[in-house]
């Protein structure tokens, strides 16, 4: 028997706390723009450019036409519009496909230019020799390219191959070619198709049979030049048995204009293989009266391929002015499991329509979901979620909980959570709930000494604990002090 | 000079007047009993000192260690070193009590520019701490008063009064859902913390049984919103055996 459920609950604020809504604007840190010369394709987008593109990066011709068949199918499509979302239209002719900073490519970390080692290194991602950070292996994309990759060697000698996407299809074309578009093809939405024409880097990590990786891998994205969208391209494969923990980190200079940003990552996780993917997503989120900011629209898929297989996404989005994802899995493999823990925080004009899909299709599979919102000033927050279970997939598992925090009483929190069940055997669960900073909990902080801002920080971050705690330790704390930061000023 | 001089307060919640002229003084090494019917103040004295949004003064004064205090946020009055024990001590999910504490404590050594405690100094303080009030330190790993029962919430509240060391600790119906040993542990805690000659304890409550185990120096009888009667622990029992209608007449204590 075929179930069929689809449940779009809303819950509009319904606070009335009185002193709430001075909104002081938040601190960005990560808003300055690095001066530095660059090579850009001047704005447009057609088959020429894309050649262009590709030539740029020395790409072999299948590569090429890879790009254009996807941009022929672009073509087709309709902007998606079913998310609850405002987006003012965007001119794709109006965005530069291509820039990097000027000179000839950096063979090593040695001859990247100061200028964009400070840039990480203000980011608080050093990348010279000395101040690496212990146990984290870095790709360091900027704009268009990657300007380096630490702890390559000491990764090499393992197997394992981190390096940027434009160097995978150069040095190993054999694997690209096999997985790009396996998981996400080039035709699969709007946005994947139009970063599968103009992609320009990305990393690439491969993790072959029965190793462990031994330390985190991490990319850190930074948007630098105006008038550019980022469109990076992430692959990681991991064989049979593999394990490998990996994070991404992204920023952007404070700009009046909105910045598209239109990655796909593709995972691929063989028998009793395991990838624990997380993020923490801080890019320019525009200004309190909602001017500028990013335009994050993703693809993230994993294919749990294999028996056994694992794939746990952890995300925690507090920047761009608007997100647009759904980190998803899809479970083929007889007992895989797929985890997506998120919280996502809107504040001022921003908004965020985020969720996962579980795609159960493998016996026993089983899925968890764990997503908090939290949202603030006039911002809208919704979680959009999809569990379905095929026909086949007997003893499926999944258990979802939904929880909002609302801050104020001009935003909106939503839970839009879809149900498809074929198999009458599977057990799916749903919890959902809607709350707010109470008055009491505020006072009762403060009159133990911690000051507003501390004491929303506080109680933010107790909310968004079991998230936070999935994330490695290095970066939870980074990301508690960021929930705090992007929440200064709302209350008032 | 008193710890704390409130001179003829007054002030609403959401319009109402609640307090009308209200003047109280404490001076270091004291312990007050605050007592009345239901609905004379009693609680809104305490937020009103504690600085809770909502509780509008509109006339009067109140200093604390020579400070004004009405003129300072929640968080300044707490690192100068006012304490509230709530009536209701509130859930906070997800930041275990060791954290909350930690980090309110180092807040207020932060205002007062001292160094923060580390780690290992501040366990060893909560230790020190949940022992005296017969709290488990697994209790304080917990969310704070999430799941609590009443009795070990209010006991929580004694143990964060004891790590935050106050000079002034204005408890709201301590005594309040504890039993008649725990109410015991409470007093005791009370007197071990801050029955100390450069601190003072404004005690509110309705029955006299918590002061069998924390004995007041000073009683006072709040009604309509003003201390109409003060006297010494004798005060206590009287109101106990002949209630507040016959002691302080039965205009005011309605």
């Amino acid at each position: 028997m075929a179930t069929e459920t689809e449940t779009p609950t809303t819950a509009e604020a319904p606070v009335q706390n009185a002193e709430i809504l001075e909104r002081l604007g938040r601190r960005y840190d990560a808003g300055f723009v690095t001066e530095i010369e660059s090579d850009s394709l001047p704005p447009g987008l057609d088959e020429d450019v894309i050649r262009a593109l590709s030539a740029k990066k020395d790409e072999p011709q299948w590569m090429t036409d890879w790009r254009l068949e996807a941009y022929r199918r672009w073509l087709q499509m309709p902007v998606p519009h079913w998310a609850k979302l405002q987006i003012a239209p965007i001119d794709f002719q109006a965005i530069s496909y291509y820039s990097a900073p000027k000179g000839p490519k950096y063979n090593s970390l040695d001859e990247v230019p100061k200028e964009l080692l400070d840039t990480y290194d203000k980011l608080g991602v050093p990348l010279h020799e000395r101040a690496r950070l212990a146990g984290v292996a870095v790709d360091a994309v900027f704009d268009s390219v990657s300007v380096g990759t630490t702890f390559r060697k000491e990764l090499a000698e393992k197997g394992i191959i981190f390096c940027s996407m434009s160097e995978a299809i150069r040095e190993h074309p054999e694997l690209v070619r096999k997985y790009l578009g396996s998981v996400v093809p080039h035709g699969d939405n709007y946005f994947a198709a139009l970063n599968s024409a103009v992609f320009s880097d990305g990393s690439f990590v491969f993790i072959p049979k029965g190793v462990r990786c031994p330390m985190e891998l991490s990319t850190y994205f930074r948007i630098n030049a105006g008038h550019t969208g980022q469109f990076e391209r992430t692959l990681i494969v991991a064989e049979e048995g593999a394990y490998v923990s990996y994070l991404e980190g992204c920023t952007a200079p404070m700009r009046d204009e909105n910045q598209l940003h239109a990655a796909v990552v593709e995972l691929v996780a063989l028998d009793d293989a395991e990838i624990k993917y997380s993020t923490v997503q801080n890019w320019y989120p525009g200004d309190a009266e909602g001017r500028g900011g990013i335009y994050n629209f993703v693809t993230k898929r994993a294919l749990c391929q294999g028996r056994n297989s694992k794939v746990s996404w952890t995300q925690v989005e507090t920047g761009s002015a608007i997100t647009w994802k759904y980190p998803s899995c899809v479970l083929n493999g007889e007992n895989s499991v797929g985890e997506f823990y998120s919280v996502a925080v809107t504040n001022n004009y921003q908004q965020a329509d985020t969720g996962t899909k579980m795609i159960h299709n493998g016996k026993g599979s089983r899925s968890t979901i764990v997503s908090k919102g939290i949202s603030a000033g006039h911002s809208n927050n919704t979680y959009r979620g999809l569990v379905r279970v095929a026909p086949q997939a007997e003893g499926v598992r999944n258990f979802t909980q939904c929880d909002s925090l609302l801050l104020g009483d001009r935003c909106g929190a939503h839970t839009v959570p879809y149900i498809e069940v074929r198999n009458p055997s599977a057990t799916i669960e749903h919890e959902a709930t809607t709350s707010k900073i109470s008055d009491d909990q505020l006072f009762y902080a403060m009159q133990r000494g911690l000051d507003q801002e501390s004491a929303v920080a506080l109680i933010v971050n107790g909310f968004a604990r079991e998230v936070l705690q999935q994330l490695p330790m290095e970066f939870a704390v980074e990301a508690q002090k960021l929930l705090g930061i992007s929440l200064e000023g709302s209350v008032g | 000079m008193s710890l704390l001089n409130i001179e003829n307060l007054s002030n609403t919640v959401a319009d109402k007047p609640i307090l009308k002229g209200l003047s109280l003084t404490l001076d270091a090494g004291e312990i007050h009993a605050i007592m009345g019917p239901n609905g004379a103040g009693k609680s809104t004295l305490a937020y009103t000192l504690g600085g809770r949004p909502g509780y509008e003064v509109t006339g009067g004064s109140v200093t604390f260690d020579g400070q004004d205090l009405l003129d300072m946020e929640p968080h300044e009055r707490a690192a100068a070193g006012l304490f509230l024990g709530f009536q209701y001590p509130v859930e906070i999910p997800g930041v275990s009590n060791l954290q909350f504490l930690r980090e309110s404590l180092n807040s207020q050594r932060k205002a007062k520019g001292l160094d923060p405690l580390s780690g290992g100094e501040f366990i060893r303080l909560a230790k020190e701490k949940a022992g005296l009030l017969g709290l488990d330190m697994e209790m304080l790993k917990r969310p704070v008063n999430v799941g609590f029962s009443g009795g070990e919430k209010k006991r929580n509240e004694m143990v964060q009064m004891g790590i935050l060391d106050p000079r002034l600790a204005i408890l709201d119906e301590t005594d309040s859902g504890l039993d008649i040993d725990a109410l015991r542990v409470v007093g005791e805690g009370i007197n071990t913390i801050m029955r100390k000659p450069d601190r003072a304890v404004l005690l509110i409550t309705h029955y006299q049984r918590l002061l069998d185990y924390v004995k007041p120096d000073f009683v006072h009888v709040l009604a309509g919103g003003r201390i109409v009667k003060s006297g010494g622990p004798d005060l206590a029992l009287e109101l106990e055996r002949e209630g507040y209608a016959e002691v302080v007449g039965a205009g005011v204590a309605a």
